[in-house]
C-alpha cells in the first residue's frame, strides 16, 4: 500500500542536514505528510499482525468476531476522517455525518438483502416443479422482505436493487446528492456555526423519522438485516468473508486518508483552515467561501457513506436508529478526543473510544463495589464517557493527539497574547512547525 | 337483521286489525310450550305478539318473564307473576286477579337466556316509554337510540304526545325524526324528517343519516336498475381486478385462474418433463405457462379458465355502478343534501378544534423552548443539556408524587421544587463547565452534549427504563367540550394557561426589574456593564439558572400529560431549538412566534395524513430547513448592534 518510490527528495529536518527551500510546494507529498507515511506503515502492520491472527489465514488468535469489530473499527475510523476534514479542518461541526454514512449503508444493504432473498426465492420455487417465473420471483422476493411491515409490493426505490453496480452508485449517489442540495441552502443562506450544527441535526432527525416509518419503503424500524449473508457465498465461512471485508475497510481507510491528506496539505487546505479561522477575511480576499464548504461537506459526505458501504456488511444489520442524532454526535466525540484538526487524532480517538466502548458495553466486565453500591460497566460507560468528553474539552482541547505535540516538543505557537483563533483545539501541526 | 325480519314479519301478521287483539293471558295460554322451553330463534312472534296485544297486563307479564318471576305453580300447573313478599311469594294470575301467596319450593321459575331476555326487554320498550318514572324513559330512549328498530316507531310516536317531561319530550322527538327518516314507509314523511333536521352537526344525527346514503358496487351488462349513485370507471373508481372480481360475484363471469392455481395444475399435469407439449424447462416465463395451459384446455384435461382476453372482453361487455341500498331516490337526494351542509358545518368545526390542537401543542413547545430562549436567545449559550433539565424536572414531580399522596398538593410543592433543583443544576453547570467556553460556542454544545449523555445514563440507571407516572389532579381530568367535534382538555388548557404566565413572567423579568436589566446590559457589552458596576459572572450565572429552573417546570407541565423516561427531553431537544431558531434569536416574542407555527404545522401536517404522527414530523423539520432559507434571522430577526456578527 505504502509505495516506497516516493522517497522523500530532500532530508527533512536533521542536525547539518541541508535546508529544504523556501518554496515547500517542491517537496514530495510524503515529505511534507511524514505523519501520512507513518501512518500508512502502521496500518499496513496492522493488517498483517491481524492476517496472521485470524482464523482464516493465521494463527486463529483472534475470533471472527472480534476481526469484525475491527474491521467495523476500521469504517469508523474512515468516517471520523471524514469528519475531522469538515469540522476540524473547516470548522464546520456537521452533526449529520453518520446519516450520510447510514445510507451508504441502507443502499448496499438493499442490494445485498435483495440478491439474498433472490437466491433463496429462486431455490425455493424451483422446487415446486416448474422453473420460476420472473414474476414469481419479484413477487416472492418482495413477501420475503415486506411481509414484517404487512406489504407484498416492492417498492419504486427498490427498483435498481437488483443490480449490484447500480446500487453501488447509488449508495454514493443519494448521500452525496443529499448533502449537496443540503449544503447549498444551508451555506448559501450563511447558516454557519451553532445554527449549522443545528440544522444538520435536524436533517438527521427528519431522516431518521421518516426512516421508521413502515411505509418508507425500508422496512420501518425493522432495518435490513441478514446483511453479512454475501449472495454467491452461501458456502464460504464467515471466517473468510470478515479477513476479505478487513482488508477492504483497511484499504480504504489507507486510501481515504492519503486522500484527505493530499487535499489539506495543499492550497486547497490553507483556503478551508482559513476559512474555519476568520470565514469573513476569506471571502473578502476573493474566495468563493460558500463552493470551498460545499465541496468539502459533499466530499466528507461521499467518504461517509463509502465508509457504510464497508460497515454494514459486517454489521449485518441495519435499523434508523443507526441514523439517530446521538449517532452523529458520537462521532463529534470520538474525533474531539483523538485530537481534531489532525487525521490520525481522528483515527486514534475513533478507534480507541469505539473499540473501548464495545468492551465496556459487551458486559464481560466484571461489576466494581464501590461500597454497598455495585458499579455496573454497562450501565455507567456512557455517564464516564460523557463526563470524560466534558474533561477533554475543557482541559485538553488537543486530545490524544495533544500528547504527540507534547512527545514530539512541538510548541503552541506563541502569538504573543493574541487569540489562537475560535478554535484552539484545532491547531495545526504544521502551522505549529514553522 | 334476522330479528328484525322476525319482528317485521310478526307485525305485519298482527298489526293490521287491532280489534282482533287478544288478552295477554289467552296468548300466554295459547303459546304456553314456547314461553316455558323459549328459543331465542322462534320465540320473537310470541313476544310481539304479547306487545301488539294492547292489554295493559302484556307489560307485567313481559317484565316479570324478563326477572324470572313468571312461575309455575307446582300444585296446578298454573302460569302466574310472582312478587317477592317476605320469604314467600304474592301471586297474581295472568289477567292481574290475586291468586294468593305461596313458598319458594312451591314454584317452578321459568328461566329465559339472556338472549329471550334481550327481545323482550326491546319489546318492552314501548311500554317503558309511557313509564310513570322519567329515568325509566330516559333509559327506554337511550336504548332504542343505540339499536333502533322500525317496530318502534309506532310505539314512540304514541307516546309523545303524552310526554309531560320537556327535555324528554324534546328528545323523543328528535328520535321520533331518526326513526322516521329511516322506517317510515311514505317518502314524503321521510324527506320532511330529514329535511327538519337543518345542519345539525351532533354525531347521531350523522350517524341516523349515514346509512341512508350507504352505496355498494354493482355490475351490469345492460341499464341499471335501482337507485344509482354514480357510474363508475374502470381504472380510476376501481382496478380492473375489483371489477372482475364484481362480475365473478355476481355470476357474469367465470372465475380466473390465480397464478398459484395454474402452477399447481401444470405441475400435476407433468408428462414425460413437459406440459401440453411444452417442455418444463422453457415454462419460465407467464406467456409459456399461458401457452401451456391453453393447450392443456384444448385437449380437455383441465376445466377451461378465464383469459386474459376474455376477462377483458366481459370488463369490456359489462357497465359497473355504485348503487345506493337505499331504493327511494327522492330521500336518497334530501340526506346527501342534509350531509353536505352538516359536512361543511363539521369541516369549519373541525378547523377550530385543530386550531384549540395547534394551541396547545404551540403552548407545550413553547414551554420546552422558553428556558432556551433566556440560555440560548439571550446568553448565546448552546445548551444541549436543557432536555435534560425538563426531564429532571419532571422525575422530580414524580419523586414528590411517591412522598406526597395529595396530587394537588404535590403538584403544588413539584413546580417550586423542580425549579430549585434544576436552578442548582443549571448554576452548578454554568460554574464548573460553560464560563470556561464563553468564547467557544461550538465546544459548549459539545461539552453540553457530554454533560447530556451522561445525564441522561444516571437518571436512566437511577429511575430505570421504563416510563413513570406522573398524574395529575382529578380537577384536571376530563374535558371542556364544546360539542360533539370541538373540545380540550383541561390538562392541555392548563399548560397553556402556564406557558400565558411564563411568558408574562419572561416579559416583566426582561423589562421591568434590575435583574433583567442588567442581563440585558451583560448581554450586549460585557466589559461596559462591568466597569458600570455589574458583575457579569454572577449575572451569567443567575440567568443561565434561571433558564435551567424554567425548564424544570416545564418538566412537570410536561410530564403530567406525557409519560416520564429519561429520554422525554431530548424528544424535546431539537424542536426546542428549532423553536427558537425559527422565531428568531434574542425575542420572546419570536420564541412565542416560533412556538405557534410549528405547533399549529406539525397539527396541520397531521391533520392531513393522520395515520402517521413520524411523517409529520419529518415533514415539518424539512419546512423549518426551507424556511430557514427565506429567514436564516427567524421569524422576528433583530436588527442593528444587537443583532451581534
Amino acid at each position: 500500500m505504502a509505495t516506497t518510490s516516493s522517497v522523500p527528495k530532500y532530508p527533512t529536518g536533521g542536525a547539518g542536514g541541508v535546508k529544504p527551500p523556501a518554496s515547500y510546494g517542491n517537496r514530495s507529498f510524503f515529505a511534507r505528510n511524514p505523519s501520512a507515511l507513518i501512518f500508512i506503515a502502521c496500518l499496513a502492520v496492522f493488517t498483517l499482525v491481524v492476517t496472521l491472527a485470524s482464523e482464516a489465514y493465521g494463527g486463529g488468535f483472534l475470533s471472527t468476531s472480534f476481526v469484525k469489530t475491527l474491521g467495523k473499527t476500521l469504517c469508523l475510523s474512515l468516517v471520523a476522517l471524514a469528519m475531522d476534514l469538515i469540522w476540524g479542518y473547516a470548522g464546520i461541526l456537521s452533526l449529520g455525518h453518520m446519516a450520510f454514512f447510514a445510507l451508504g449503508g441502507y443502499m448496499i444493504g438493499m442490494w445485498l438483502m435483495y440478491a439474498r432473498t433472490e437466491e433463496i426465492v429462486v431455490t425455493a420455487l424451483s422446487q415446486g416443479g416448474l422453473p420460476a417465473t420472473p414474476e414469481e420471483v419479484t413477487q416472492g422476493i418482495a413477501n420475503q422482505i415486506f411481509g414484517v411491515v404487512g406489504s407484498s409490493d416492492l417498492p419504486a426505490i427498490w427498483s435498481f436493487a437488483y443490480s449490484l453496480p447500480l446500487q453501488l452508485s447509488l449508495a454514493l449517489a443519494v448521500p452525496g446528492l443529499l448533502a449537496l442540495v443540503f449544503g447549498w441552502l444551508a451555506f448559501r443562506s450563511r447558516v454557519t456555526g451553532v445554527y449549522l450544527s443545528i440544522l444538520t441535526q435536524a436533517m438527521t432527525l427528519a431522516l431518521a423519522l421518516y426512516l421508521f416509518q413502515n411505509d418508507s419503503g425500508l422496512r420501518g424500524n425493522n432495518g435490513l438485516s441478514g446483511l453479512q449473508n454475501l449472495p454467491g457465498l452461501g458456502q464460504t465461512s464467515q471466517d473468510l468473508v470478515s479477513i476479505w471485508f478487513f482488508w477492504a475497510s483497511a484499504l480504504a481507510l489507507g486510501l481515504g486518508y492519503l486522500t484527505l491528506a493530499w487535499v489539506v496539505s495543499g492550497k486547497f487546505g490553507s483556503v478551508i483552515r482559513a476559512i474555519r479561522d476568520d470565514e469573513a477575511r476569506v471571502r473578502f480576499l476573493g474566495y468563493p467561501v460558500e463552493v470551498y464548504k460545499l465541496f468539502l461537506f459533499t466530499l466528507t459526505a461521499l467518504i461517509a457513506a463509502l465508509a457504510g458501504v464497508l460497515y454494514y456488511p459486517q454489521a449485518g444489520i441495519i435499523n434508523p436508529a443507526e441514523l439517530a442524532p446521538i449517532a452523529s454526535i458520537y462521532l463529534a466525540v470520538w474525533v474531539a478526543i483523538g485530537g481534531r484538526g489532525r487525521l490520525y487524532g481522528a483515527v486514534i480517538g475513533a478507534a480507541f473510544v469505539s473499540l473501548l466502548s464495545s468492551l465496556f458495553t459487551s458486559g464481560r466486565l466484571p461489576d466494581i463495589r464501590l461500597g454497598p453500591l455495585p458499579l455496573n460497566w454497562v450501565d455507567w460507560w456512557l455517564v464516564i464517557l460523557g463526563l470524560a468528553f466534558v474533561a477533554v474539552t475543557l482541559f485538553a482541547p488537543k486530545g490524544i493527539g495533544g500528547l504527540f505535540d507534547r512527545f514530539l516538543r512541538i510548541a503552541t505557537p506563541d502569538r504573543k497574547g493574541a487569540p489562537l483563533g475560535p478554535d484552539d483545539g484545532s491547531l495545526q501541526e504544521q502551522e505549529a512547525q514553522q | 337483521m334476522r330479528l328484525t325480519a322476525l319482528f317485521v314479519a310478526a307485525l305485519f301478521w298482527l298489526a293490521p286489525s287491532p280489534s282482533l287483539a287478544q288478552e295477554a293471558a289467552a296468548i300466554v295460554a295459547e303459546n304456553r310450550d314456547q314461553i316455558e322451553k323459549p328459543s331465542r330463534q322462534t320465540i320473537g312472534p310470541v313476544i310481539a305478539a304479547l306487545a301488539a296485544s294492547g292489554d295493559t297486563m302484556a307489560d307485567d307479564i313481559l317484565s316479570a318473564w324478563a326477572d324470572k318471576r313468571l312461575v309455575i305453580r307446582k300444585a296446578d300447573d298454573a302460569l302466574l307473576i310472582a312478587g317477592p313478599d317476605g320469604d314467600g311469594f304474592i301471586l297474581r294470575n295472568l289477567d292481574g286477579s290475586e291468586a294468593g301467596a305461596a313458598e319458594k319450593a312451591d314454584l317452578t321459575e321459568l328461566k329465559p337466556n339472556a338472549g329471550v331476555r334481550g327481545l323482550i326487554a326491546a319489546a318492552l320498550v314501548q311500554f317503558t316509554l309511557s313509564d310513570p318514572d322519567p329515568m325509566r324513559r330516559g333509559a327506554a330512549l337511550t336504548s332504542i337510540a343505540r339499536d333502533p328498530q322500525p317496530e318502534t316507531l309506532d310505539a314512540l310516536r304514541a307516546s309523545i304526545p303524552s310526554e309531560t317531561d320537556p327535555a324528554l319530550k324534546t328528545q323523543k322527538e328528535r328520535l321520533g325524526r331518526f326513526l322516521t327518516l329511516r322506517f317510515d314507509p311514505d317518502p314524503s314523511a321521510r324527506v320532511a324528517a330529514i329535511e327538519s333536521l337543518g345542519a345539525d352537526t351532533s354525531l347521531d344525527t350523522r350517524a341516523a343519516l349515514n346509512p341512508l346514503v350507504a352505496t355498494t358496487r354493482i355490475a351490469t351488462a345492460g341499464e341499471p336498475a335501482g337507485n344509482i349513485a354514480r357510474p363508475l370507471s374502470l381504472g380510476r373508481d376501481l382496478t380492473q381486478a375489483e371489477a372482475y372480481a364484481l362480475l365473478v360475484a355476481a355470476d357474469l363471469a367465470p372465475a380466473r385462474l390465480t397464478l398459484e392455481e395454474q402452477r399447481a395444475v401444470l405441475v400435476a399435469n407433468i408428462v414425460n418433463g413437459a406440459v401440453g407439449g411444452i417442455p418444463v424447462d422453457e415454462l419460465n416465463t407467464q406467456a409459456a405457462r399461458d401457452r401451456a395451459y391453453t393447450a392443456l384446455e384444448a385437449a380437455g384435461t383441465v376445466p377451461t379458465a378465464a383469459t386474459d382476453d376474455e376477462a377483458k372482453a366481459a370488463l369490456a361487455a359489462h357497465r359497473f355502478f355504485d348503487a345506493y341500498v337505499e331504493t327511494d331516490p327522492s330521500v336518497t337526494a334530501a340526506a346527501l343534501a342534509a350531509l353536505t351542509s352538516i359536512d361543511r358545518k363539521v369541516g369549519l368545526m373541525q378547523a377550530a378544534d385543530l386550531g384549540l390542537d395547534a394551541l396547545s401543542l404551540a403552548a407545550i413547545y413553547f414551554l420546552a423552548a422558553i428556558g432556551l430562549a433566556i440560555t440560548f436567545g439571550v446568553m448565546g449559550v448552546i445548551n444541549m443539556a436543557h432536555g435534560e433539565f425538563i426531564t429532571i424536572g419532571a422525575y422530580t414531580g414524580f419523586v414528590v408524587q411517591q412522598l406526597v399522596p395529595d396530587y394537588t398538593l404535590s403538584i403544588l410543592i413539584a413546580l417550586p421544587l423542580a425549579f430549585a433543583v434544576t436552578f442548582a443544576a443549571g448554576v452548578a453547570m454554568e460554574r464548573l463547565v460553560i464560563r470556561h467556553l464563553y468564547k467557544r460556542p461550538l465546544e459548549t454544545l459539545l461539552a453540553t452534549f457530554g454533560i447530556s449523555i451522561a445525564l441522561q445514563q444516571i437518571l436512566k440507571n437511577v429511575f430505570g427504563t421504563q416510563a413513570r407516572p406522573l398524574t395529575a389532579p382529578g380537577w384536571l381530568d376530563g374535558a371542556l367540550e364544546f360539542n360533539d367535534v370541538v373540545s380540550i382538555s383541561y390538562i392541555r388548557i392548563a399548560i397553556f394557561v402556564l406557558a400565558l404566565l411564563f411568558l408574562c413572567f419572561f416579559l416583566y423579568l426582561m423589562k421591568r426589574t434590575r435583574l433583567g436589566l442588567e442581563v440585558r446590559a451583560v448581554t450586549q457589552n460585557p466589559a461596559m456593564a462591568a466597569s458600570m458596576g455589574i458583575n457579569p459572572d454572577r449575572i451569567n450565572m443567575l440567568t443561565f439558572g434561571l433558564g435551567s429552573g424554567i425548564a424544570g417546570i416545564a418538566g412537570v407541565a410536561i410530564g403530567l400529560y406525557a409519560k416520564v423516561t429519561s429520554e422525554m427531553g431530548a424528544d424535546y431537544i431539537v424542536q426546542s431549538f428549532m423553536t427558537v431558531v425559527v422565531g428568531g434569536v434574542g425575542n420572546v416574542w419570536g420564541t412565542l412566534a416560533g412556538a405557534t407555527m410549528i405547533g399549529s404545522l406539525q397539527k396541520v401536517i397531521e391533520f392531513l395524513n393522520p395515520s402517521n404522527t413520524l411523517a409529520a414530523q419529518t415533514y415539518m423539520i424539512l419546512f423549518i430547513i426551507l424556511f430557514i432559507q427565506f429567514r436564516p434571522r427567524g421569524i422576528i430577526a433583530l436588527r442593528g448592534r444587537a443583532a451581534g456578527d
